[in-house]
Protein backbone atom coordinates (compact mmCIF):
# COMPACT_ATOMS: atom_id res chain seq x y z
CA UNK A 1 0.00 0.00 0.00
CA UNK A 2 1.19 3.52 -0.81
CA UNK A 3 2.43 5.27 2.31
CA UNK A 4 2.05 9.02 1.73
CA UNK A 5 4.86 9.79 4.19
CA UNK A 6 7.53 7.80 2.38
CA UNK A 7 9.12 8.43 -1.02
CA UNK A 8 9.79 5.81 -3.69
CA UNK A 9 12.92 4.69 -1.79
CA UNK A 10 11.02 4.16 1.44
CA UNK A 11 12.55 7.28 2.99
CA UNK A 12 10.59 9.71 5.13
CA UNK A 13 9.60 12.70 3.01
CA UNK A 14 6.63 14.07 4.99
CA UNK A 15 5.75 13.61 8.64
CA UNK A 16 1.96 13.40 8.77
CA UNK A 17 1.22 10.83 11.44
CA UNK A 18 3.00 8.28 13.59
CA UNK A 19 0.44 5.73 12.50
CA UNK A 20 2.04 3.67 9.77
CA UNK A 21 5.60 4.79 10.47
CA UNK A 22 8.01 1.86 10.56
CA UNK A 23 9.72 1.30 13.89
CA UNK A 24 13.14 1.86 12.29
CA UNK A 25 12.11 5.34 11.11
CA UNK A 26 10.96 6.32 14.61
CA UNK A 27 14.20 5.03 16.13
CA UNK A 28 16.25 6.89 13.52
CA UNK A 29 14.47 10.14 14.40
CA UNK A 30 15.03 9.60 18.14
CA UNK A 31 18.72 8.73 17.62
CA UNK A 32 19.28 11.76 15.40
CA UNK A 33 17.52 13.95 17.98
CA UNK A 34 20.00 12.94 20.65
CA UNK A 35 22.79 14.36 18.49
CA UNK A 36 20.88 17.58 17.99
CA UNK A 37 20.27 17.87 21.72
CA UNK A 38 24.01 18.44 22.18
CA UNK A 39 23.96 21.25 19.61
CA UNK A 40 21.57 23.24 21.81
CA UNK A 41 24.10 23.07 24.65
CA UNK A 42 26.83 24.72 22.64
CA UNK A 43 27.87 28.31 22.49
CA UNK A 44 26.77 28.48 18.85
CA UNK A 45 23.44 26.64 18.85
CA UNK A 46 23.25 26.25 15.08
CA UNK A 47 24.32 23.77 12.44
CA UNK A 48 24.38 24.65 8.74
CA UNK A 49 22.23 21.74 7.54
CA UNK A 50 19.25 23.72 6.19
CA UNK A 51 21.18 26.81 5.14
CA UNK A 52 19.35 28.56 2.32
CA UNK A 53 16.15 26.55 2.81
CA UNK A 54 12.85 28.28 3.50
CA UNK A 55 10.60 26.78 6.13
CA UNK A 56 7.06 28.15 6.22
CA UNK A 57 5.14 27.83 9.46
CA UNK A 58 1.57 27.78 8.19
CA UNK A 59 -0.78 27.86 11.14
CA UNK A 60 -4.45 27.73 10.30
CA UNK A 61 -5.11 27.33 14.02
CA UNK A 62 -3.42 29.37 16.68
CA UNK A 63 -0.61 27.85 18.72
CA UNK A 64 2.15 30.10 19.86
CA UNK A 65 4.07 27.41 21.68
CA UNK A 66 4.22 24.81 18.93
CA UNK A 67 4.95 27.42 16.30
CA UNK A 68 7.78 28.84 18.40
CA UNK A 69 9.41 25.46 18.96
CA UNK A 70 9.31 24.71 15.23
CA UNK A 71 10.72 28.15 14.55
CA UNK A 72 13.59 27.65 16.99
CA UNK A 73 14.30 24.20 15.58
CA UNK A 74 14.37 25.46 11.99
CA UNK A 75 16.58 28.40 12.95
CA UNK A 76 19.03 26.10 14.74
CA UNK A 77 19.29 24.24 11.44
CA UNK A 78 20.09 27.61 9.78
CA UNK A 79 16.88 27.67 7.73
CA UNK A 80 15.03 30.86 6.95
CA UNK A 81 11.71 30.74 8.78
CA UNK A 82 8.58 32.53 7.68
CA UNK A 83 5.63 32.54 10.08
CA UNK A 84 2.22 32.91 8.52
CA UNK A 85 -0.85 33.51 10.59
CA UNK A 86 -3.16 32.49 7.77
CA UNK A 87 -6.26 32.54 9.92
CA UNK A 88 -6.02 36.32 9.95
CA UNK A 89 -4.97 36.86 6.34
CA UNK A 90 -5.52 34.75 3.24
CA UNK A 91 -8.07 32.33 4.63
CA UNK A 92 -10.07 35.18 6.10
CA UNK A 93 -10.20 36.66 2.61
CA UNK A 94 -11.62 33.45 1.22
CA UNK A 95 -8.55 31.76 -0.27
CA UNK A 96 -8.67 27.96 -0.27
CA UNK A 97 -6.09 25.88 1.54
CA UNK A 98 -4.50 24.59 -1.65
CA UNK A 99 -4.39 28.03 -3.27
CA UNK A 100 -2.51 29.27 -0.22
CA UNK A 101 -0.10 26.35 -0.59
CA UNK A 102 0.42 26.99 -4.33
CA UNK A 103 1.23 30.62 -3.61
CA UNK A 104 3.81 29.67 -1.01
CA UNK A 105 5.34 27.08 -3.35
CA UNK A 106 5.63 29.85 -5.94
CA UNK A 107 7.72 31.70 -3.33
CA UNK A 108 10.06 28.69 -3.31
CA UNK A 109 9.10 27.15 -0.01
CA UNK A 110 11.11 24.02 0.85
CA UNK A 111 9.08 22.88 3.83
CA UNK A 112 5.67 23.51 5.33
CA UNK A 113 4.96 23.10 9.00
CA UNK A 114 1.17 22.92 9.12
CA UNK A 115 -1.29 23.26 11.94
CA UNK A 116 -4.95 22.95 11.02
CA UNK A 117 -8.22 22.48 12.87
CA UNK A 118 -9.35 19.88 10.32
CA UNK A 119 -8.02 16.36 10.52
CA UNK A 120 -6.22 15.40 7.32
CA UNK A 121 -5.28 18.90 6.12
CA UNK A 122 -1.48 18.20 6.09
CA UNK A 123 -2.16 14.96 4.23
CA UNK A 124 -4.22 16.89 1.67
CA UNK A 125 -1.31 19.31 1.17
CA UNK A 126 1.25 16.50 0.78
CA UNK A 127 -0.99 14.78 -1.70
CA UNK A 128 -1.48 18.00 -3.63
CA UNK A 129 2.28 18.64 -3.78
CA UNK A 130 2.79 15.17 -5.23
CA UNK A 131 0.12 15.72 -7.86
CA UNK A 132 1.59 19.05 -8.97
CA UNK A 133 5.07 17.50 -9.15
CA UNK A 134 6.52 19.26 -6.10
CA UNK A 135 7.90 16.18 -4.38
CA UNK A 136 10.87 18.21 -3.20
CA UNK A 137 8.66 20.22 -0.83
CA UNK A 138 8.16 18.58 2.55
CA UNK A 139 5.23 18.73 4.96
CA UNK A 140 5.36 18.39 8.73
CA UNK A 141 2.09 18.00 10.56
CA UNK A 142 2.14 20.29 13.59
CA UNK A 143 -1.31 19.09 14.71
CA UNK A 144 -4.43 18.45 12.69
CA UNK A 145 -7.87 18.37 14.29
CA UNK A 146 -8.27 15.38 16.58
CA UNK A 147 -6.11 13.25 14.30
CA UNK A 148 -2.40 13.54 15.02
CA UNK A 149 0.41 15.59 16.49
CA UNK A 150 3.34 13.44 15.46
CA UNK A 151 6.23 15.61 16.67
CA UNK A 152 4.63 15.78 20.13
CA UNK A 153 4.29 11.99 20.06
CA UNK A 154 7.94 11.66 19.05
CA UNK A 155 9.18 14.04 21.73
CA UNK A 156 7.13 12.12 24.28
CA UNK A 157 8.86 8.92 23.11
CA UNK A 158 12.23 10.66 23.30
CA UNK A 159 11.45 11.72 26.87
CA UNK A 160 10.34 8.24 27.89
CA UNK A 161 13.40 6.63 26.32
CA UNK A 162 15.65 9.20 28.00
CA UNK A 163 14.38 8.31 31.47
CA UNK A 164 13.41 4.65 31.02
CA UNK A 165 15.88 3.50 28.31
CA UNK A 166 13.61 0.85 26.89
CA UNK A 167 9.92 0.43 26.11
CA UNK A 168 9.64 -3.33 26.50
CA UNK A 169 8.44 -3.53 30.11
CA UNK A 170 6.79 -0.16 30.42
CA UNK A 171 3.30 0.55 31.64
CA UNK A 172 2.14 3.96 30.43
CA UNK A 173 -1.03 5.72 31.57
CA UNK A 174 -2.50 8.49 29.42
CA UNK A 175 -4.92 10.47 31.54
CA UNK A 176 -7.62 12.96 30.65
CA UNK A 177 -9.44 14.21 27.60
CA UNK A 178 -8.42 11.51 25.16
CA UNK A 179 -11.48 12.11 22.99
CA UNK A 180 -10.28 15.51 21.76
CA UNK A 181 -6.56 14.79 22.00
CA UNK A 182 -4.39 14.32 18.93
CA UNK A 183 -1.43 13.98 21.30
CA UNK A 184 -3.02 10.91 22.88
CA UNK A 185 -3.54 9.29 19.48
CA UNK A 186 0.04 9.95 18.41
CA UNK A 187 1.36 8.66 21.73
CA UNK A 188 -0.71 5.49 21.54
CA UNK A 189 0.48 4.70 17.99
CA UNK A 190 4.09 5.39 18.93
CA UNK A 191 3.98 3.35 22.14
CA UNK A 192 2.37 0.43 20.34
CA UNK A 193 4.94 0.56 17.54
CA UNK A 194 7.82 0.74 20.01
CA UNK A 195 6.44 -2.20 21.98
CA UNK A 196 5.38 -0.76 25.34
CA UNK A 197 4.04 -3.55 27.57
CA UNK A 198 0.78 -1.80 28.41
CA UNK A 199 -0.88 1.47 27.49
CA UNK A 200 -3.82 2.63 29.57
CA UNK A 201 -6.38 5.22 28.55
CA UNK A 202 -7.69 6.82 31.72
CA UNK A 203 -10.60 9.24 31.83
CA UNK A 204 -14.34 9.65 32.21
CA UNK A 205 -16.56 7.84 29.73
CA UNK A 206 -17.51 11.16 28.14
CA UNK A 207 -13.87 11.98 27.28
CA UNK A 208 -12.83 8.62 25.86
CA UNK A 209 -13.48 7.84 22.20
CA UNK A 210 -15.70 4.84 21.61
CA UNK A 211 -13.91 1.65 20.61
CA UNK A 212 -10.54 3.04 21.76
CA UNK A 213 -9.71 -0.51 22.93
CA UNK A 214 -9.17 -1.33 19.28
CA UNK A 215 -6.02 0.81 19.38
CA UNK A 216 -4.58 -1.75 21.78
CA UNK A 217 -5.07 0.17 25.03
CA UNK A 218 -6.65 -0.80 28.31
CA UNK A 219 -9.48 1.51 29.35
CA UNK A 220 -9.79 2.68 32.97
CA UNK A 221 -12.44 5.05 34.22
CA UNK A 222 -10.90 5.24 37.65
CA UNK A 223 -7.70 7.27 38.05
CA UNK A 224 -6.37 5.18 40.93
CA UNK A 225 -6.75 1.94 39.02
CA UNK A 226 -5.35 3.61 35.93
CA UNK A 227 -2.07 4.81 37.36
CA UNK A 228 -1.39 1.97 39.79
CA UNK A 229 2.12 0.58 39.27
CA UNK A 230 2.69 2.47 36.05
CA UNK A 231 6.09 3.77 34.91
CA UNK A 232 4.94 6.80 32.98
CA UNK A 233 1.95 9.11 33.50
CA UNK A 234 1.06 11.35 30.58
CA UNK A 235 -1.43 14.00 31.68
CA UNK A 236 -3.46 15.72 28.99
CA UNK A 237 -4.65 19.28 29.08
CA UNK A 238 -8.34 19.70 29.80
CA UNK A 239 -9.43 22.33 27.33
CA UNK A 240 -11.58 24.96 28.97
CA UNK A 241 -14.07 24.94 26.13
CA UNK A 242 -14.96 21.34 27.03
CA UNK A 243 -16.41 22.62 30.28
CA UNK A 244 -19.26 24.36 28.52
CA UNK A 245 -20.90 21.26 27.11
CA UNK A 246 -22.39 18.31 28.84
CA UNK A 247 -19.10 16.40 28.97
CA UNK A 248 -18.07 17.46 32.47
CA UNK A 249 -19.84 18.88 35.49
CA UNK A 250 -17.10 21.36 36.52
CA UNK A 251 -13.34 21.88 36.70
CA UNK A 252 -13.39 21.29 40.42
CA UNK A 253 -15.26 18.04 40.01
CA UNK A 254 -12.86 16.95 37.29
CA UNK A 255 -9.85 17.70 39.50
CA UNK A 256 -11.41 15.72 42.34
CA UNK A 257 -11.79 12.63 40.13
CA UNK A 258 -8.95 12.88 37.61
CA UNK A 259 -6.51 15.54 38.83
CA UNK A 260 -3.05 14.15 39.48
CA UNK A 261 -2.13 14.83 43.11
CA UNK A 262 0.83 13.60 45.19
CA UNK A 263 -1.57 11.07 46.79
CA UNK A 264 -2.71 9.56 43.51
CA UNK A 265 0.80 9.65 42.03
CA UNK A 266 1.98 7.62 45.02
CA UNK A 267 0.10 4.67 43.52
CA UNK A 268 2.41 4.64 40.51
CA UNK A 269 5.91 3.15 40.72
CA UNK A 270 8.21 5.20 42.91
CA UNK A 271 10.38 6.12 39.91
CA UNK A 272 7.43 6.93 37.64
CA UNK A 273 7.77 10.07 35.53
CA UNK A 274 5.00 12.61 34.94
CA UNK A 275 4.64 14.21 31.53
CA UNK A 276 2.35 16.91 30.14
CA UNK A 277 2.29 18.37 26.62
CA UNK A 278 1.49 21.86 27.97
CA UNK A 279 0.11 24.32 28.52
CA UNK A 280 -0.87 23.04 31.97
CA UNK A 281 -4.00 23.89 33.87
CA UNK A 282 -2.80 23.74 37.44
CA UNK A 283 -5.56 22.66 39.77
CA UNK A 284 -7.60 21.19 36.91
CA UNK A 285 -5.71 18.18 35.58
CA UNK A 286 -2.57 18.45 37.67
CA UNK A 287 -1.74 19.62 41.18
CA UNK A 288 1.06 22.16 41.50
CA UNK A 289 2.90 19.89 43.93
CA UNK A 290 3.12 17.27 41.18
CA UNK A 291 3.83 19.71 38.35
CA UNK A 292 6.76 21.17 40.28
CA UNK A 293 7.72 17.92 41.97
CA UNK A 294 10.74 15.67 41.41
CA UNK A 295 8.90 13.21 39.18
CA UNK A 296 7.73 15.83 36.68
CA UNK A 297 9.72 15.93 33.42
CA UNK A 298 7.52 18.54 31.77
CA UNK A 299 10.27 21.11 31.14
CA UNK A 300 12.76 18.53 29.80
CA UNK A 301 9.99 17.59 27.34
CA UNK A 302 10.16 21.12 25.98
CA UNK A 303 13.94 20.94 25.56
CA UNK A 304 13.77 17.53 23.90
CA UNK A 305 11.01 18.84 21.65
CA UNK A 306 13.40 21.26 19.94
CA UNK A 307 15.92 18.47 19.25
CA UNK A 308 13.21 16.12 17.96
CA UNK A 309 11.86 18.79 15.61
CA UNK A 310 15.39 19.50 14.38
CA UNK A 311 15.80 15.78 13.68
CA UNK A 312 12.50 15.57 11.80
CA UNK A 313 13.26 18.59 9.63
CA UNK A 314 16.88 17.52 9.10
CA UNK A 315 15.84 14.05 7.96
CA UNK A 316 12.95 15.24 5.74
CA UNK A 317 14.94 17.93 3.97
CA UNK A 318 17.65 15.42 3.07
CA UNK A 319 15.24 12.97 1.45
CA UNK B 1 26.75 1.77 -1.98
CA UNK B 2 27.76 -1.86 -2.06
CA UNK B 3 31.41 -2.53 -1.58
CA UNK B 4 33.28 -5.78 -1.44
CA UNK B 5 36.79 -6.55 -0.24
CA UNK B 6 39.36 -7.20 -2.92
CA UNK B 7 42.87 -8.59 -2.75
CA UNK B 8 45.19 -5.62 -2.27
CA UNK B 9 47.95 -5.12 -4.84
CA UNK B 10 50.48 -4.60 -2.10
CA UNK B 11 50.41 -5.72 1.47
CA UNK B 12 48.60 -3.10 3.58
CA UNK B 13 50.68 -1.79 6.47
CA UNK B 14 49.93 -2.59 10.08
CA UNK B 15 47.65 0.13 11.46
CA UNK B 16 48.75 -0.39 15.06
CA UNK B 17 52.42 0.19 14.14
CA UNK B 18 51.32 3.30 12.26
CA UNK B 19 49.56 4.62 15.37
CA UNK B 20 52.89 4.36 17.23
CA UNK B 21 54.66 6.15 14.37
CA UNK B 22 52.00 8.86 14.34
CA UNK B 23 52.35 9.36 18.11
CA UNK B 24 56.14 9.79 17.69
CA UNK B 25 55.59 12.39 14.97
CA UNK B 26 53.26 14.35 17.27
CA UNK B 27 55.24 13.99 20.53
CA UNK B 28 57.95 16.65 19.88
CA UNK B 29 55.30 19.19 18.96
CA UNK B 30 52.92 18.70 21.88
CA UNK B 31 51.94 21.64 24.04
CA UNK B 32 50.86 21.03 27.60
CA UNK B 33 47.41 22.25 26.60
CA UNK B 34 47.07 20.13 23.45
CA UNK B 35 43.86 18.14 23.10
CA UNK B 36 42.86 15.55 20.53
CA UNK B 37 39.58 15.57 18.61
CA UNK B 38 38.73 12.36 16.75
CA UNK B 39 36.35 12.28 13.79
CA UNK B 40 33.79 9.45 13.90
CA UNK B 41 34.39 6.62 13.65
CA UNK B 42 37.93 5.72 12.44
CA UNK B 43 39.39 8.97 13.71
CA UNK B 44 38.03 8.32 17.20
CA UNK B 45 39.77 4.94 17.36
CA UNK B 46 43.07 6.51 16.28
CA UNK B 47 42.62 9.41 18.73
CA UNK B 48 42.06 6.93 21.58
CA UNK B 49 45.34 5.14 20.67
CA UNK B 50 47.23 8.43 20.52
CA UNK B 51 45.75 9.55 23.81
CA UNK B 52 47.12 6.38 25.41
CA UNK B 53 50.51 6.44 23.68
CA UNK B 54 51.10 10.13 24.40
CA UNK B 55 49.82 9.81 27.95
CA UNK B 56 47.59 12.88 27.61
CA UNK B 57 45.53 14.04 30.55
CA UNK B 58 42.66 15.91 28.91
CA UNK B 59 39.83 13.74 27.65
CA UNK B 60 39.59 13.46 23.86
CA UNK B 61 36.83 15.17 21.91
CA UNK B 62 34.61 13.27 19.50
CA UNK B 63 33.12 14.85 16.44
CA UNK B 64 30.50 13.62 13.97
CA UNK B 65 30.46 15.91 10.97
CA UNK B 66 27.07 14.72 9.60
CA UNK B 67 25.44 18.08 10.30
CA UNK B 68 28.25 19.93 8.50
CA UNK B 69 28.79 17.74 5.42
CA UNK B 70 28.59 19.41 2.02
CA UNK B 71 26.92 16.38 0.43
CA UNK B 72 23.83 16.49 2.70
CA UNK B 73 21.74 17.50 -0.30
CA UNK B 74 22.72 14.27 -2.11
CA UNK B 75 22.94 11.90 0.81
CA UNK B 76 20.55 13.21 3.45
CA UNK B 77 20.78 12.15 7.08
CA UNK B 78 20.78 8.39 6.89
CA UNK B 79 23.73 6.93 8.68
CA UNK B 80 23.37 6.85 12.39
CA UNK B 81 24.66 10.17 13.64
CA UNK B 82 26.71 9.98 16.82
CA UNK B 83 26.54 12.97 19.12
CA UNK B 84 29.61 15.17 18.97
CA UNK B 85 31.20 15.52 22.37
CA UNK B 86 33.73 18.23 23.13
CA UNK B 87 34.26 17.92 26.90
CA UNK B 88 36.60 20.92 27.17
CA UNK B 89 36.57 24.61 26.34
CA UNK B 90 37.74 25.00 22.73
CA UNK B 91 38.45 28.70 23.22
CA UNK B 92 42.21 29.33 23.01
CA UNK B 93 43.15 25.61 22.95
CA UNK B 94 45.67 23.89 20.70
CA UNK B 95 43.66 21.16 19.00
CA UNK B 96 44.82 18.20 16.96
CA UNK B 97 42.10 16.89 14.70
CA UNK B 98 42.53 13.14 14.18
CA UNK B 99 41.18 11.07 11.30
CA UNK B 100 42.00 7.71 9.79
CA UNK B 101 42.18 8.69 6.11
CA UNK B 102 42.75 12.08 4.48
CA UNK B 103 41.41 12.10 0.92
CA UNK B 104 39.35 14.91 -0.64
CA UNK B 105 39.66 17.11 2.46
CA UNK B 106 35.91 17.66 2.68
CA UNK B 107 35.49 15.85 5.99
CA UNK B 108 38.31 17.92 7.48
CA UNK B 109 36.64 21.10 6.24
CA UNK B 110 33.36 20.07 7.88
CA UNK B 111 35.14 19.21 11.14
CA UNK B 112 36.95 22.56 11.28
CA UNK B 113 33.67 24.39 10.72
CA UNK B 114 32.01 22.43 13.51
CA UNK B 115 34.90 23.06 15.92
CA UNK B 116 34.60 26.79 15.40
CA UNK B 117 30.97 26.58 16.52
CA UNK B 118 32.31 25.54 19.93
CA UNK B 119 34.69 28.49 20.16
CA UNK B 120 37.89 29.95 18.71
CA UNK B 121 40.78 27.54 19.14
CA UNK B 122 44.36 28.84 19.29
CA UNK B 123 45.30 26.38 16.55
CA UNK B 124 44.10 23.26 14.78
CA UNK B 125 46.53 20.70 13.40
CA UNK B 126 45.65 17.59 11.46
CA UNK B 127 46.90 14.08 12.22
CA UNK B 128 45.96 11.14 9.97
CA UNK B 129 47.11 7.55 9.58
CA UNK B 130 46.90 7.62 5.79
CA UNK B 131 46.99 10.35 3.15
CA UNK B 132 45.52 9.26 -0.17
CA UNK B 133 46.25 12.51 -1.99
CA UNK B 134 43.77 13.73 -4.66
CA UNK B 135 42.65 16.67 -2.53
CA UNK B 136 39.71 18.82 -3.59
CA UNK B 137 40.39 21.53 -1.00
CA UNK B 138 43.56 23.32 0.17
CA UNK B 139 44.11 21.09 3.20
CA UNK B 140 47.18 19.09 4.22
CA UNK B 141 48.11 16.90 7.16
CA UNK B 142 50.58 18.10 9.80
CA UNK B 143 51.30 14.55 10.96
CA UNK B 144 51.05 11.49 8.72
CA UNK B 145 53.08 8.27 8.65
CA UNK B 146 51.75 6.88 5.34
CA UNK B 147 51.15 8.43 1.95
CA UNK B 148 49.50 6.16 -0.57
CA UNK B 149 48.04 6.57 -4.02
CA UNK B 150 45.00 4.44 -4.67
CA UNK B 151 42.60 4.20 -7.54
CA UNK B 152 39.47 6.30 -6.81
CA UNK B 153 37.32 3.17 -7.11
CA UNK B 154 39.05 1.82 -3.99
CA UNK B 155 38.03 2.71 -0.49
CA UNK B 156 40.61 2.46 2.25
CA UNK B 157 38.77 1.32 5.37
CA UNK B 158 40.02 1.22 8.94
CA UNK B 159 38.15 -1.21 11.17
CA UNK B 160 38.46 -2.41 14.74
CA UNK B 161 38.57 -6.16 15.35
CA UNK B 162 36.67 -7.66 18.26
CA UNK B 163 39.91 -7.47 20.26
CA UNK B 164 40.01 -3.72 19.55
CA UNK B 165 43.00 -4.11 17.23
CA UNK B 166 42.91 -1.70 14.29
CA UNK B 167 43.45 -2.94 10.75
CA UNK B 168 43.25 -1.70 7.19
CA UNK B 169 41.25 -3.22 4.39
CA UNK B 170 40.65 -2.21 0.81
CA UNK B 171 37.15 -2.24 -0.64
CA UNK B 172 36.10 -1.68 -4.20
CA UNK B 173 32.96 0.20 -5.12
CA UNK B 174 30.55 -1.87 -7.18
Amino acid sequence: MHNPQLNAHGELTHLLSIEGLPRAVIIHILDTASSFLKVSHRDVKKVPLLRGKSVFNVFFENSTRTRTTFEIAAKRLSADVINLDVTRSSTAKGETLLDTVDNLVAMHADMFVVRHASSGAPHLIADHLRRVGRDNVHVVNAGDGRHAHPTQGLLDMYTIRHYKNDFANLVVAIVGDILHSRVARSDIHALTTLGAAEVRAVGPQTLLPSAIEKMGVRVCHDLRTGIRDCDVVIMLRLQNERMNGALLPSAREYFRCYGLTPESLALAKTDAIVMHPGPMNRGVEIDSDVADGPQAVILPQVTFGIAVRMAVMGILAGN
Amino acid sequence: MTAEPIRSPTELPDAETQCVQLAELIRPRLYPETVLVGIHSGGVWVARRLHELLDLETEIGLIDVSFYRDDYRERGLHARVKPSSIPFDVEGRALILVDDVLYTGRTTRAAINELFDYGRPASIQLAVLADRGRRQLPICADFCPWRVDLDPSHELVLSAEASGRLQWSLEQHA
